[in-house]
């Protein structure tokens, strides 16, 4: 598909006599700001997984810029320019937040003039004045960010945020999507799961919806509120 | 850097000890008259001092926890004593076997790390042992249950066998530490940091998680047979008991765990301070006390001080 950055084709995922996602194909393009929706246990997070590579297709097939990385370990799919933030924060506890950088930086980030890119990361995050501290002495929203900011210092062409809001409070969250704006005004493209309706809608251009993982809908923010399949999941018959 | 001012300090502290008992020795007009008991002693603690910062490569740096020292450790035995019953090969040949073949079975393991993480590689890791030692048992070539006596090559380079012996010993305590030390500071130290505190986030942060671990097991794995390999001309007789013997298990693991796992400073400290207090312990109380002594400092570590002697130094230093 021309523009296609992402593209997911037929993948199917299953545990044990449970398929987590049926033969679902999306396409995510150059530098868009794509939402992926649907109730929880909808295989969200588990296609992520199949794309960022924490777990492997048992079926389809994945293509990332052009190239199939359908079987690719996630630390080359890193190096290729796919980045992800965690649901649940998984920081490298015994490192400071500025050692959490520089292993994104070492390894997938191509750059051994890490050092200034790190902090330039660490301000625009809004970290910099944690960075000699470690995760334990973050707050909850600190964390997200640590996050997004090792999620950046990989230098992705992709970055997947994987519920980075969940918890958090409205002036929270204004500023996570402030910081994603920018991020996709740099040219990252964005991939946004999440549950605060407010956030997605505000920040997708297009949006995909999965549902017992199936997908059910795509469309734009206004089309998908106006899908009776998506209230149906959402909200039953 | 408080850490590393306090490594360079131990530095200094260690060479001044040998300088004195250097000078000592010579005061008394000869290296080798001083009682031969000190080098035998001396060996021991040597010995895990290697076997400590080798365990600490892959217990500590990668956060896998290996029970299966004394396989490695007797694999490296082993392997030498079918070198010296087949081929009477030379010492350095005996080392660098020894360490290879156990360098293979640390590979094996590391591919275990690809379905067991936590407690589960542990499991298997003790059971290695157990497997290992049944084979060896019923191998009669190499003295099958009943053991095997050694005789030592004549004519060492220089003093007698066993002084002889500790030089050697010393001088691979003192290579394993630097590759300890240079694994540390590189980016495969950090890497393996980064997928000790979570793998999977080590992964998708670009690591090549499965690669580190196999290097981490498999020099790992070199290193502790090394430390076996000259073991059937320290004893003179090898039997399956010995070389296969609780004592590595528990002391390669308590040692770093009491020095301090995240540096390879702590392996060297935690080894001689519990390689002499178990020396002394054999001498004085009597030679079963030592692993209750090394047992119950162990309890004591892990609940007052979980990050060792080095945690505690920078704890004090309010860092």
């Amino acid at each position: 598909m021309a523009g296609a950055l992402l593209e997911v084709n037929g993948v199917v995922k299953r545990f044990g006599g449970f398929t987590a996602l049926n033969h679902v194909s999306l396409h995510v393009k150059t530098g868009e700001r794509f939402g992926l929706i649907g109730p929880n246990g909808s295989g969200k997070t588990t296609l992520i997984n199949c794309v960022s590579g924490s777990l492997h297709a048992d079926e389809g097939r994945i293509l990332f810029d052009g190239r199939d990385i359908t079987t690719l370990p996630a630390h080359r799919r890193t190096r290729l320019g796919i980045a992800r933030s965690f649901q649940i924060p998984k920081p490298f506890t015994s490192m400071s937040v500025r050692d959490n950088l520089g292993i994104p930086m070492e390894n997938a980030g191509h750059a051994h003039a890490g050092g200034a890119e790190t902090e330039q990361i660490l301000r625009e995050i809004g970290l910099a004045a944690k960075a000699d501290l470690r995760p334990a002495g973050l707050t909850q929203i600190e964390m997200r960010k640590l996050e997004l900011a090792r999620a950046m210092a990989a230098r992705p062409k992709l970055l997947i945020s994987d519920e980075a809001m969940a918890g958090l409070s409205h002036a929270e969250v204004d500023d996570i999507l402030a910081i994603l704006f920018r991020l996709n005004a740099q040219g990252i493209t964005i991939i946004m799961i999440e549950h605060i309706m407010r956030a997605v809608m505000r920040f997708s251009e297009r949006i995909v919806v999965l549902d017992a993982g199936e997908r059910i809908a795509e469309g734009t923010p206004d089309e998908i509120v106006r899908n009776p399949a998506v209230e149906k999941a959402y909200l039953g018959e | 850097m408080p850490a590393r001012r306090f490594a360079g300090s131990l530095l200094v502290g260690v060479a001044v000890v040998a300088i004195v008992i250097l000078l000592a020795a010579f005061r008394d007009n000869a290296l080798f008259t001083i009682n031969p008991y000190v080098y035998f002693a001396g060996y021991v603690i040597l010995q895990y001092v290697l076997i400590a910062t080798a365990w600490n490569i892959l217990g500590g740096y990668a956060g896998y926890v290996n029970f299966g020292t004394p396989a490695f450790f007797a694999l490296g035995a082993y392997t030498a004593v079918f070198l010296i019953r087949t081929v009477k090969a030379p010492l350095p040949v005996l080392i660098l076997a020894g360490g290879l073949v156990a360098a293979l079975l640390g590979l094996g393991i590391g591919y275990l790390t690809l379905r067991l993480r936590g407690t589960f590689f542990s499991i298997a890791t003790l059971a290695l042992s157990v497997v290992l030692q049944t084979i060896i048992m019923n191998w009669e070539f190499v003295g099958g249950s009943r053991g095997l006596s050694v005789l030592r090559p004549p004519g060492p380079p220089f003093g007698n066998y066993v002084v002889f012996l500790f030089t050697v010993m010393a001088g691979l305590a003192v290579a394993a530490v630097l590759v300890a030390r240079t694994i540390e500071r590189s980016w495969i130290g950090r890497g393996l940091a980064a997928l000790r505190d979570n793998e999977e986030a080590a992964e998708c942060m670009g690591v090549p998680t499965l690669r580190l671990k196999l290097f981490a097991t498999t020099v790992s794995g070199f290193l502790l047979g090394v430390a076996g390999a000259p073991f059937p001309y320290y004893v003179t007789f090898v039997e399956p008991n010995s070389a296969f013997a609780l004592d590595y298990a528990v002391n390669a693991l308590a040692m770093p765990m009491i020095g301090g796992t995240t540096s390879w400073v702590g392996p060297v400290l935690g080894a001689v301070l519990l390689g002499t207090a178990s020396q002394l312990a054999i001498v004085t109380i009597s030679s079963e006390m030592n692993l209750f002594i090394v047992g119950v400092v162990l309890v004591a570590f892990v609940v007052l001080a979980p990050e060792g002697i080095l945690g505690l130094v920078r704890r004090l230093r309010g860092r």
